[in-house]
């Protein structure tokens, strides 16, 4: 094939800064979403009936109230389900409704099907169930003391971190705490099924992973996937949290279509969705290092344990992930990192942006810190110290770092952004400010991309050309507003030398593109911009060999470009080539197909090449804080992101902002809060506090760098879902500045996540020694 | 009787509404308008934004609200004018022109609520004077981190607006004077719904049904209905009585009607007291304090209700009025106990007078909480301390959240009053505040935090009165 996959420099329509491609039906309300479909005649509203204990026998249910209310037109528990009662990824252990047991509060025990929303709402609040209550395990303690563990421990080292540790001329000892959060995408979880012929089902669903729930729906009914056809146009946002928890609901909807034969919807009211689905996972880490008088670590040993809930669902992989990340940047030349994931009697916890790297990053990041504040040395110093090199650049988990570009956009972000200078005139600014005081930190992200379980990183694409030129395009990825559809469309364009208005993007399908993977880890381009790729590639060979047999010339030679294709001297418009290849009997449509190469990955060792290349960037952050009450604000936010080269800057930068706006969030205002009986109390954007516009730094800059992907991506990009989550980790530590500036000798403070005024207040406290 | 206000330019007569029916609901449902979105259903997101146009007397214009529609109720519509996404014209304006381009939608989902806002601003709207960040603080993004929503907003700041052809249809259905309506709820029961055009009136409807919800904004009863299911029975609905809508400002202070909305009054309330201005500002985001009232926030006794300890610290006297007359009262003595208040069934809140701050009066209100904007007390601790020759010669202290109601910090007014201002008077006072309250741990804060952080506000009050800096919001980046 003439082709190379990746044709650098972009061209005309690829690095191009197109709005996303939805962006004029978005702010005329015309952009439909599952709930704006018209209502089918019979349509069917659902809600769940849950439990009110957190591990407990079901002795006996009486639904009769339920059954009995206005508007109820069935009531189903788990022995009506035909099939498998399983709606989870993986482990086959999350129930879609209770069986016997309950293992968290608020899981669903029966499902009410009725004519109005409110019907089924108010009917689910009927049910009289009897449990006999166990004692739940909740906290990282009682876990621990039990071993309650969804997998075993895992382990991954390199050398002897304790003699390491031992040997090194400094050492210190600490604990973090990083809540969870909850994604709350604004479109709350959905599905809409409806009966076919014959016994199938259609399912419109708000997932990012359609085949997951096709599998999972069949599965359900005791049918084949054959029977199950499952949409999704767009999400009103995802985050991660519709990757395997959107399957609950769209099971439910599909067993009351199997029972009723009519339509059913099942639309979850926000309080609700916040108790049913699953949220990022708490950690609390522990770590033990030595380091040299420099700061340059030596030794280390980490544990990071996460309370995972009551299920398995994507646990592994995403603890799996906050052990990849604990290196961060920096080259950790004896390390052990000991993962445990604790099975608690709580909803489970669930991928979320950044899939636990989040987690890792922000523990090696605190490591930087405390090390910086035990020797008195700029935090900034010592990351640089640390960071991976020349003959240290293996990581923990046995890959070489090829594409190490962190210190060259380290040394750039400091320059550009002033970092020297401005921590100077912060020094200035605390010296005469006894109540607020400032401070600032950069930090930098490296994010592995790949899915680390291997076959997942694959994807398929189905082309059309149509007689008249326009185009088609289809793939496995999902839109949740992250601008894959138009990424996508993007590449094909340039393909065919078209521009951007001859591509249709067409809804996700599982009878358009099967087996497909969800679209998480970041990879939604990479994978599925490569298979459209593949797919627009074979049909212009077709068409390049047509115009070489038709014009003369070689078909290499074709030129496609600016809406016309060049060959033999001849010059046409695209589509009347188009129509001209029809009437010549030359097929238009193709499927395509990508798999990424050079992956590989020993789990039981934790060794190998889990990552097809890394995505980096940097943050510098200014934040003030209140010593009296704790309250912050971020000031300025400095960032320089790695994109590669990017297949569309603005909806690139639109991912970095937002990005970090999020994980700012995470890190300060965003509080998950449980009581002692395991029911969650901030379950609604009353008590659950996600930055508004005015907790946007009061200066935000994002500047892109300017480098080529060294691997052969589409393009050369890089992806850019997940890495700018984690620049947000430069706010935590600016906190940390703040508070050590009241007391630079106690070192770097215990300062835990989310930083509520509260919990700076009392690490001001510990600070200064005056805590009660 | 029908229930009639015009919905995107067309005309709407409707019957058998009930009184907890939802604007939102009805877009959605019946009228087909699906562009207004649900994010939460009580009034924190903003996805469901529309623009509720009322009518202003004498006037050829409609006064313009952006409200949530998941927590309006439908016959608070009667007269008006609501304007939704849906009905913003074919093409796009050109501040949804820019919102498409600038990159300020990702899933596209909070969009319209964005667009009403920002519309509502630049159609001058109640609260269009406001900077952009604090008319979109109600609205949530969870995609863009807000940066191309902000862009959007400044650089539409005026858009065109003619209402001349609305307020003609409205004028032809001739809606003034009371109304009512009824609706058969699920359970076969009879749901009815009043509007009163006079203070009177209102009486009277109370005197008839004492069991009646009196409903003015509805930012706490919608939720009721939302999230607590309950179907409504009988409601008054008063946030259009005209004379609970007055402000009256003079050199003895304020004089506010039970209904007027936060928004109406955060202008009057910030000349007053720029702390006060400060912390109505902050009080929901723009769309609650569009609806919300101050008398409604007075009357439901929340012990976490923003305007109520500062209004006690300034001495702020509550009137009550019913068939039988009128009683006035100081208002920390309405608040009696956790869910209980000084108001008999058939009375309701007819206005609030709040002394103006004499020159020598230091005024210092705080509101703590996990976010600035749009969120709930932890703490609200408010301070007015007369000081005369260097010496408090009169104190008033009142924290919310700290206690079971809005109440006064006794001991600490007692160290404070007869005391030099000086730093010991302030420690002491800080210590006194600690001893003052024995506050609850909730999902806001801990007991240990409240009590730390209330005594902390003294030193605040004092810090700012020495000229320093203390509030981090004033800090320039470097």
């Amino acid at each position: 094939m003439a082709d190379t996959l990746t044709r650098p420099p972009a061209g005309p329509v690829v690095g191009m800064g197109q709005r996303h491609d939805s962006a004029h039906l978005h702010v005329a309300g015309q952009a439909r979403y599952i709930d704006d479909e018209p209502e089918l005649p019979g349509l069917l509203h659902l809600a769940f009936g849950t439990s009110t204990k957190a591990r407990a026998q079901i002795v006996a249910m009486d639904l009769a109230a339920v059954r009995a209310a206005p508007g109820v037109v069935a009531v189903y528990t788990a022995g009506d389900i035909p099939g498998a009662n399983d709606v989870s990824p993986v482990a086959g252990d999350d129930r879609l409704l209770a069986q016997d047991e309950v293992v968290w509060l608020g899981q669903p025990v029966f499902l009410v099907a009725a004519t109005s929303r409110r019907a089924a709402r108010q009917a689910a609040r009927l049910g009289k169930i009897t449990y006999a209550a166990q004692e739940p395990i909740l906290t990282v303690e009682q876990a621990r003391a039990t071993q309650s563990l969804i997998e075993p421990t895992q382990r991954m080292a390199r050398g002897d971190a304790a003699a390491a540790l031992a040997a090194a001329p400094h050492h210190l000892a600490g604990q973090l705490t990083m809540g969870g959060q909850d994604h709350f995408y604004l479109e709350g979880q959905i599905a809409l099924a409806r009966p076919l012929e014959d016994g199938q089902i259609h399912v419109l669903s708000s997932t990012q992973h359609p085949s997951e729930v096709q599998h999972l729906v069949a599965h359900l009914l005791g049918r084949s996937s054959a029977d199950v056809t499952v949409e999704v146009r767009r999400m009103g946002g995802a985050f991660g949290g519709k990757e395997s928890q959107a399957a609950l609901y769209a099971a439910a909807a599909a067993l009351v279509v199997h029972h009723t034969g009519r339509p059913a919807k099942f639309r979850a009211d926000r309080d609700d969705d916040m108790v049913q689905t699953g949220k990022r996972h708490d950690f609390v880490v522990d770590y033990e290092v030595g380091f040299d008088g420099e700061g340059q670590i030596e030794g280390l040993q980490l544990r990071l344990a996460s309370r995972c809930g009551a299920t398995v669902d994507l646990s592994p992989a995403i603890n799996d992930r906050a052990m990849f990340h604990a290196d961060n940047c920096y080259f950790l030349p004896a390390v052990e990192i000991v993962s445990e994931r604790l099975k608690t009697n709580m909803v489970s916890a669930t991928a979320f942006r950044g899939f636990g790297g989040p987690q890792g990053m922000l523990a090696i990041e605190r490591v930087m810190d405390a090390v910086a504040g035990h020797l008195g040395r700029d935090p900034l110093a010592v990351r640089v110290a640390n960071l991976y090199g020349p003959g240290r650049d293996v990581t923990p988990y046995g890959m070489v770092v090829a594409d190490n570009i962190a210190p060259d956009l380290i040394a750039r972000l400091r320059a550009e952004a002033g970092y020297d200078e401005r921590q100077a005139a912060v020094a200035r600014f605390n010296a005469a400010s006894p109540i607020l005081k400032k401070g600032l930190a950069l930090t930098p992200v490296k994010f592995g991309i790949s899915f680390t379980t291997t076959h997942l990183n694959q994807a398929g694409a189905l082309l059309h050309v149509y007689a008249d030129g326009s185009i088609q395009i289809n793939h496995g990825g999902t839109e949740m507003g992250q601008g894959l559809y138009t990424k996508v469309a993007q590449v094909v364009a340039q393909a065919f030398g078209v521009g951007l208005d001859q591509v249709r993007i067409t809804a996700t399908r599982t009878d358009k593109v099967p087996n497909t993977s969800a679209t998480a880890a970041s990879s939604g381009a990479d994978l599925n911009g490569m298979a459209a790729l593949d797919a627009a590639q074979t049909i212009r060979w077709r068409l390049a060999e047509f115009c070489a047999r038709t014009f003369g010339g070689a078909a290499q030679d074709v030129v496609f470009a600016d809406g016309q294709v060049s060959a033999g001297g001849e010059t046409i418009p695209w589509p009347v080539l188009c129509r001209r290849a029809h009437m010549a009997r030359i097929s238009l449509s193709s499927t395509g197909f990508y798999a990424t190469p050079d992956l590989h990955y020993d789990r039981a060792a934790h060794q190998g090449q889990p990552f097809y290349y890394f995505a980096y960037g940097a943050a510098l952050v200014e934040v003030v804080i209140d010593t009296l009450t704790g309250e912050h604000r971020v000031l300025a936010a400095d960032i320089l992101h790695d994109c590669g080269r990017s297949l569309n800057p603005a909806i690139d930068k639109g991912q970095i902002e937002g990005g970090f706006i999020q994980g700012q969030g995470w890190l300060t205002s965003e509080e998950l809060v449980w009581n002692d009986e395991g029911a969650l109390l901030t379950h609604a954007p009353s008590t659950y506090k996600i930055p508004t516009a005015n907790d946007r730094p009061v200066r935000l800059t994002v500047a892109l760098w300017d480098g080529a992907n060294h691997r052969p991506t589409i393009h050369r990009s890089k992806a850019v879902g997940e890495p700018p989550f984690m620049l947000a980790n430069a706010v935590f530590s600016a906190l940390g500045a703040a508070i050590a500036a009241c007391n630079p000798a106690a070192g770097w403070p215990t300062l835990d996540a989310p930083a509520t005024p509260e919990r700076i207040l009392a690490a001001l406290a510990r600070q200064r020694g005056t805590a009660s | 009787m029908a229930l009639r206000f015009v919905c995107d330019g067309q005309l709407v007569e409707l019957d058998d509404v009930a009184p907890g029916d939802t604007v939102l609901d009805f877009m959605r449902g019946r009228a087909g308008k699906t562009g207004t979105k649900e994010g939460c259903g009580e009034g924190d997101c903003g996805a469901c934004t529309v623009l509720v146009g009322t009518p202003l007397a004498r006037e050829d214009r409609l006064i313009w609200r952006a409200v949530n529609a998941c927590i309006q109720f439908l016959p608070m519509l009667h007269g008006k004018a609501v304007l939704t996404v849906n009905g913003l014209g074919t093409g796009l304006n050109p501040l949804q022109q820019t919102m498409a381009c600038n990159g300020a939608s990702q899933c596209g989902f909070c969009t319209p609520g964005f667009v009403m806002s920002l519309h509502g601003r630049a159609i001058g709207a109640v609260g269009a004077d406001l900077p952009v960040g604090d008319v979109l603080a109600g609205n949530l993004c969870r995609c863009t981190g807000y940066g191309p929503l902000l862009d959007a907003g400044a650089q539409h700041a005026q858009l065109a607006q003619d209402d001349a052809a609305l307020l003609a249809l409205l004028r032809q259905v001739a809606v003034a004077g009371p109304a009512c309506g009824q609706a058969r709820l699920p359970d076969g029961g009879t749901a009815r719904w009043f509007i009163p055009d006079s203070a009177d009136a209102l009486a009277t409807l109370l005197a008839q049904y004492p069991e009646a919800r009196i409903v003015a904004g509805a930012t706490d009863v919608g939720l009721w209905v939302t999230k607590k299911l309950i179907d409504l029975e009988t409601v008054i609905f008063v946030g259009d009585v005209a004379e609970l809508g007055t402000i009256a400002e003079t050199d003895q202070g304020l004089t506010i009607g039970g209904a007027v909305r936060y928004a109406d009054a955060h202008a009057a309330l910030a000349r007053l007291s720029p702390d006060l201005g400060e912390l109505v500002r902050r009080i929901g985001g723009l769309q609650v304090r569009n609806a919300g009232t101050i008398g409604g926030n007075i009357a439901n006794g929340s012990p976490i209700g923003d305007g109520p300890p500062a209004l006690i610290a300034l001495g702020a006297m509550l009137t009550l009025r019913s068939v039988r007359g009128r009683r006035t009262m100081p208002l920390d003595d309405f608040f009696i106990a956790y869910g209980q208040q000084d108001r008999s069934p058939d009375e309701f809140v007819e206005s609030l007078f709040i002394p103006r701050p004499g020159p020598q009066d230091i005024i210092h209100i705080s509101k703590l909480s996990k976010r600035f904007d749009s969120d709930i007390s932890a703490v609200c601790g408010a301070f007015c301390l007369r000081v005369e020759q260097g010496v408090i010669t009169a104190a008033r202290v009142a924290f919310g959240g700290m206690a079971a109601t809005p109440r006064r910090a006794h001991q600490a007014e007692a160290t404070l009053t007869g005391a030099p201002f000086a730093a010991e008077t302030i420690a002491a006072a800080a210590e006194a505040i600690r001893s003052d309250f024995a506050p609850l741990s909730d999902v806001r804060g801990s007991a240990a935090y409240r009590l730390e952080a209330a005594g902390n506000l003294v030193w605040r009050l004092w810090h700012q009165a020495q000229g320093l800096p203390v509030r981090v919001q004033e800090v320039a980046h470097g």
